[in-house]
């Protein structure tokens, strides 16, 4: 499709929310400062230097096995997890690097939390999907804290009635919506989200959009698409890994995805590469 | 073409290929049948000889003589009762070589089983879901690589070698020296040890079969916990092991039935001495070791102390159809709440 100088390759939704961001000086919630990931052998990120803007939604996008989910897992430390992993520099979170000694990933996860790619309620009831959070961390959690969370993942009035039902019981946009409201429950600071809505049919999709549009009031969204539509539609800013796990452009999503300034980026915006 | 295809499919559909290929199939299938056959086949039979010569304790002949009897002379036989029902289940003796007064009160047998399969559950259970848990949730690719095949190694390990461990360490070694220092004595054959013996031989049992179930836990769950700030402790006790609950219970009830039919271990262990007892330092004699010992003596065919294997080996039998029911009835139950 060809794209006159000044047309917007790909429409945004920025604009509505400009004057709110010009109040608001940008505050760095997370940064990275030269971060290299290295599974075994394969370098999985080249050197990524970031500033994450608090309360926006920043999105990352890029083609397949460029980085992205590994940087996401980065700043929760859930790589963590993985054996063979290996990270060298720094994330900091509120100026403190994560990955210093006397850091302790279960507190920092609970700062932090994430949803995954596959909705993954625990077979529990929808109260205790809810309350996990909170109570692995040895708070009580009344029915407030449930409804709270429920609404704050627009989940409420459909399963008001039902809380002692099994999570498993709902559609798979119900499951996503439900793991979004197990993740703000404990009222963390950054919501990382990994492809939350790529198994989720349109319409479920959608409304996990809308939410996260809502999120952004009161917490700091990171999240991982690969569908650029997306990015355009819900972020503020928007990083850009391509292959080799380098980030390629980080900028205002306006400006990424009408004006970018690398020709790669521009590529793969306008579907030449990826 | 496509009227072609429909009056003349082409080579290969149609043809001699095509039917010895359906011969094969067929023919294939008979085979893997029949094999299965054979298992079903040999239990129904193990059960039928069971019970008929269950009848030959009870009664003065089998139930299949005194049909057979009563067929050809065309009337019903009479039968001689040798053995009440009430005195097999109620007595409190099991004397069956005594010369005045033989007494079949099977409730000592099975109290002596029952009494070192506990036992043994309180040494396999605890440990071995530990052990799972371990290799499932805490242990390195690498340490599991390695533990878990050693783990098995000693499910491998012959019954009658556990026997002797028995009587030649942990009677002497590790029970009697500690008892001692309380005053109490123990005999060369006795429940605790028995108890010790089949709860670590039956500790690999639980470990593996729960720690597969423990694996089986999709990593998305453990994921969703370790994003909310769950340690792993919290990650296992409350994501992994209710997700698991079925295979563990499965492991367990598969560990308690072994330990019912476990035999040269618990006759070397526990002794030949059969006693109604509770306590743990007693020598009594289990339904195997009285199967078992009763087997080596010169029991006729035919005779009451014969046949009475036969009634013993039913109770046992019932005793793990039983176990191995509960197993089913939970895998099923808890399947549905957890996948």
């Amino acid at each position: 499709m060809a794209t006159g100088e000044n047309e917007p390759l790909i429409s945004t939704a920025v604009t509505s929310r400009e004057t709110e961001r010009s109040a608001r000086a940008d505050e760095t919630i997370l940064e990275a400062r030269g971060l290299d990931v290295h599974y075994g052998e394969d370098r999985a990120l080249r050197e990524v230097t970031a500033e994450i803007p608090e309360r926006k939604v920043t999105a990352i996008i890029g083609p397949s096995g460029c980085g992205k989910s590994t940087f996401l897992r980065s700043i929760n430390r859930m790589n963590d997890q993985i054996e063979v992993c290996r990270v060298e520099g720094d994330l900091l979170f509120r100026g403190k690097n994560v990955y210093d000694d006397d850091v302790d990933p279960v507190a920092l996860r609970r700062k932090i939390g994430q949803v995954f790619q596959k909705p993954n309620p625990f077979p529990k009831s929808i109260r205790d999907n809810v309350t996990y959070g909170l109570r692995v961390q040895g708070k009580s959690a009344t029915d407030d804290d449930v409804e709270r969370a429920l609404r704050g993942a627009a989940l409420w009035s459909e399963v008001e009635g039902k809380l002692d039902s099994s999570g498993l019981d709902l559609s798979g946009g119900q499951q996503q919506r439900l793991c979004i409201a197990r993740a703000i429950a404990p009222d963390p600071e950054v919501v990382l989200m990994d492809e939350p809505t790529s198994a989720l049919d349109p319409v479920a999709a959608s409304k996990i959009e809308d939410l996260i549009a809502e999120l952004a009031r009161e917490y700091t969204v990171v999240i991982v698409t690969h569908n650029m539509q997306q990015a355009a539609r819900i972020s503020d800013e928007t990083m850009v890994f391509l292959t080799g796990g380098e980030l390629v452009e980080f900028d205002d999503t306006a400006t990424i995805f009408e004006n970018p300034a690398n020709q790669a980026v521009e590529d793969y915006i306008t579907g030449k590469f990826g | 073409m496509s009227t072609d295809a429909t009056t003349d499919p082409g080579p290969g559909i149609t043809g001699d290929v095509a039917a010895a290929d359906q011969r094969r199939d067929r023919l294939i299938r008979r085979v893997l049948f029949g094999c299965t056959s054979i298992t079903v086949l040999t239990t129904i039979a193990i059960f039928v000889v069971l019970l008929d010569n269950t009848w030959g304790f009870f009664f003065d002949a089998t139930f299949s003589q005194w049909l057979v009897r009563s067929v050809t002379s065309l009337t019903v036989e009479g039968l001689t009762q040798r053995i009440a029902v009430t005195e097999f289940l109620f007595d409190t003796e099991w004397r069956p070589s005594h010369a005045d007064d033989p007494r079949f009160g099977i409730m000592t047998l099975v109290s002596a089983t029952v009494l070192i399969t506990v036992g043994a559950a309180f040494v396999s259970i605890p440990i071995g879901t530990a052990a799972a848990l371990y290799l499932s949730e805490y242990a390195s690719v690498r340490t599991r690589k390695y533990l878990k095949p050693t783990l098995e190694v000693l499910a491998g390990v012959p019954t009658i070698v556990y026997g002797f461990f028995a009587v030649s360490f942990v009677t002497p070694v590790l029970l009697r020296p500690v008892l001692e220092l309380f005053g109490l004595s123990i005999g060369r054959n006795n429940v605790l040890s028995a108890m010790v013996v089949v709860g670590i031989m039956t500790i690999p049992m639980v470990a593996s079969i729960s720690e597969d179930a423990m694996r089986a836990v999709p990593d998305d769950l453990r994921n969703g916990a370790y994003a909310l700030g769950a340690s792993k402790y919290e990650v296992s006790t409350s994501v992994v092991l209710p997700a698991s609950i079925s295979g563990i219970f499965a492991s367990y009830i598969l560990a308690v039935s072994r330990a019912i039919g476990e035999t040269m271990a618990v006759t070397l262990a526990a002794g030949a001495t059969p006693t109604l007892t509770a306590n743990p330092l007693a020598e009594v004699q289990t339904m195997t070791a009285y199967m078992v010992t009763t087997m080596r003596s010169t029991a006729g065919v035919g005779s009451i102390t014969y046949q009475s294997l036969f009634a013993v080996g039913l109770v046992l039998f019932l005793m793990t159809l039983v176990a191995n029911l509960i197993n089913d009835y939970i895998k099923r139950r808890y399947r549905e709440v957890y996948r």
